[in-house]
């Protein structure tokens, strides 16, 4: 048990949810999906998870066949298993959470081109052993998904005044002072500059994240 | 004037390494340079320099704004008083309800402007810029009367963050920041920057004019009224206030004659580009005509070319915004494809999507992003045509 846990792969967990190698604002990947799903926080919480449990699984099948698959079609059978997964989400979202799932249309389907997926595959899947690869799938889905969370909280605050869904500054008092709710935050625009921000406040901070 | 400079020689110190307002360093830097001309001179190399910097300059484009200013202050009351009183007021009164009206605008783009830069300056450890002297009066100036100060300020705040700091400060930006604060009103705040219901206002102001619309009123723009005709012919026709700007619009953009003093000023001095401003018209007057004769059969493709040139920002757009030295072409043949398809933009958004009446903002923004690479073709061009000439040899 002591093994399951060591440093380092509590590192292999950890690293890519925090600010220092996170998918979207350092790696730069899945940025598409982070605009095009983020207007609201209940389809980001739903596309943020379903991320989570395909890249945690394709890595986990992928790192199995690691050692068999030849290496000239290997992005083809890495494929496979992601189309295979993606469905099989699909097709969980569409019999449980079916509104969730119209709001996300084809953005579900579509993460089986999500950069970070490939990506997790080709890096760290295919030289590691199944349990890391594992915790490297979670750990970025989540890192990608704590992104999309904060993204689409401001978009949904300040563009619609409400959280998940619940009326936060659409009460006749706020409204009364002149209160306009901001349609640009609606905008994939928008989400962009949010993410631009996030990346701002993290470089700020860390200064290892900056180019010399 | 001799007292004020030594008054200022008095408190510098102060101000210098280890005085006591060390903090306030740059604010105090900012209004000496922009009392006197500063005296410093580079450290290295051999620099030429203009004659009047750029404070200087900026100052000149101001001057030239305070004629359509003070004209739409007085439109703003003229508006008004016929919106609520059915008749125009006295001089004065319809002036000072303008001004107003006006000044609040003016003082919160001012106030949140210089702060976000005063305080990028004092962080950065850097000399304030003086671009925002120019976008802080243009910024009030290119917004309906109706447009609450609070937005102003989170559009101000924006436009100065992210579309001035963050690419470096003033000299550095790709877009004209008085035109991206005005697009994201546009787009953030579309029911209090567009319509039929901004243009005018209907409250009065210390007493100061009627506070109720009176029936039948209707504050539509020409442009507005254009762009919702059903029929091809439902366009306003021509009148001569489009031009003298005693017609609803945003407040410093109605009047030709006030913008044509502006133009004539910054022509003179320099300061504008002559071919970008006539280019700009070329473009929009070609463009217009073009629509007239095989356009589409609606009110505003019928529109004659001539009033489209001076309807809505076309003229305050191609002489204040389009000749930004920062945000243009730099190259002289440059200016003048700049020019020609600012203007032909321009009157394509207005004629093509019937959702912005008024396509002088996107047009610009839109060629502020081609200007680089407009001048990259032409300095490319102009290296092989050389390289050409020295082979021949």
């Amino acid at each position: 048990m002591g093994q399951l846990f060591s440093k380092k792969n509590k590192e292999v967990f950890s690293t890519p949810i925090g600010s220092m190698n996170n998918p979207v604002t350092v790696q730069v990947l899945g940025i598409c999906s982070a605009l095009a799903v983020t207007a609201k926080l209940e389809p980001a919480i739903v596309m943020g998870l379903s991320v989570t449990v395909i890249t945690a699984f394709s890595n986990v099948v992928i790192s199995f066949l690691r050692k068999t698959i030849p290496n000239r079609i290997r992005i083809i059978v890495q494929l496979v298993v992601v189309a295979a997964l993606v469905t099989i989400v699909s097709e969980i979202l569409k019999a449980f959470a079916y509104d969730v799932s119209v709001q996300l249309s084809v953005y579900v389907g579509l993460i089986i081109t999500n950069c970070i997926l490939m990506g997790r595959l080709e890096a760290f899947a295919m030289q590691n052993a199944p349990w890391e690869s594992f915790l490297d799938g979670v750990g970025n889905g989540l890192g990608y998904a704590k992104i999309l969370i904060i993204v689409a909280f401001f978009r949904e605050l300040l563009g619609s005044g409400t959280i998940l869904g619940f009326n936060i500054l659409n009460y006749n008092p706020i409204k009364e002072t002149g209160y306009v709710n901001n349609g640009l935050m609606l905008m994939p625009p928008m989400a962009l500059i949010i993410v631009a921000c996030i990346i701002w406040y993290d470089r700020s901070r860390h200064r290892d994240l900056q180019e010399k | 004037m001799k007292t004020l400079r030594n008054y200022l020689d008095k408190i510098k110190p102060n101000f210098e390494e280890g005085g006591k307002f060390h903090a306030f360093r740059s604010v105090f830097d900012g209004f000496e340079t922009f009392l006197y001309v500063p005296n410093t001179t580079s450290k290295t190399g051999t620099n030429i320099h203009d004659a009047i910097d750029s404070k200087r300059i900026m100052s000149i484009v101001v001057i030239a704004l305070v004629p359509a200013l003070l004209f739409g202050m007085y439109n703003i009351g003229y508006q008004h008083f016929l919106a609520t009183t059915g008749s125009v007021g006295s001089f004065w009164e319809m002036f000072v309800y303008g001004f107003l009206a006006v000044l609040p605008k003016i003082i919160v783009s001012y106030v949140v402007g210089l702060g976000i830069e005063f305080m990028v300056a004092q962080w950065k450890n850097e000399e304030i810029h003086e671009g925002f002297l120019v976008s802080g009066i243009l910024i009030p100036m290119i917004v309906p009367v109706d447009c609450p100060l609070w937005m102003l300020a989170v559009a101000t705040a924006f436009s100065v963050i992210f579309a001035k700091e963050v690419f470096g400060g003033t000299g550095m930006n790709v877009f004209n920041v008085a035109l991206v604060t005005r697009a994201f009103l546009f787009f953030a705040y579309p029911t209090k920057m567009s319509g039929d219901s901004v243009w005018v206002s209907g409250d009065s102001i210390f007493g100061l004019g009627g506070d109720k619309f009176i029936d039948g009123f209707s504050g539509a723009t020409a442009l507005g009224v254009a762009s919702t005709a059903v029929t091809p012919d439902g366009y306003m026709p021509f009148s001569w206030d489009m031009v003298t700007g005693l017609i609803p619009g945003s407040i410093g953009e109605t009047s030709v004659i006030a913008i044509a003093l502006g133009a004539i000023l910054l022509l003179w001095t320099g300061v504008a580009s002559w071919k970008i401003m006539l280019s700009v018209f070329a473009g929009g007057a070609f463009m217009a005509w073009i629509f007239n004769v095989i356009g589409p059969d609606t009110a505003m493709a019928h529109m004659p070319w001539y009033q489209h040139l001076v309807l809505g920002g076309f003229c305050f757009g191609a002489v204040f915004m389009a000749t930004d030295p920062v945000t243009a072409s730099r190259t002289e043949t440059g200016k003048y494809i700049y020019g020609i398809l600012i203007g032909v933009m321009a009157i394509i958004i207005r004629v093509l999507n019937p959702g912005y009446p008024e396509g002088m903002m996107l047009a610009i923004l839109l060629m502020n992003v081609f200007a680089p690479l407009i001048d990259y073709c032409i300095m490319q061009n102009n290296i092989s045509r050389r390289m050409n000439r020295a082979k021949l040899k």
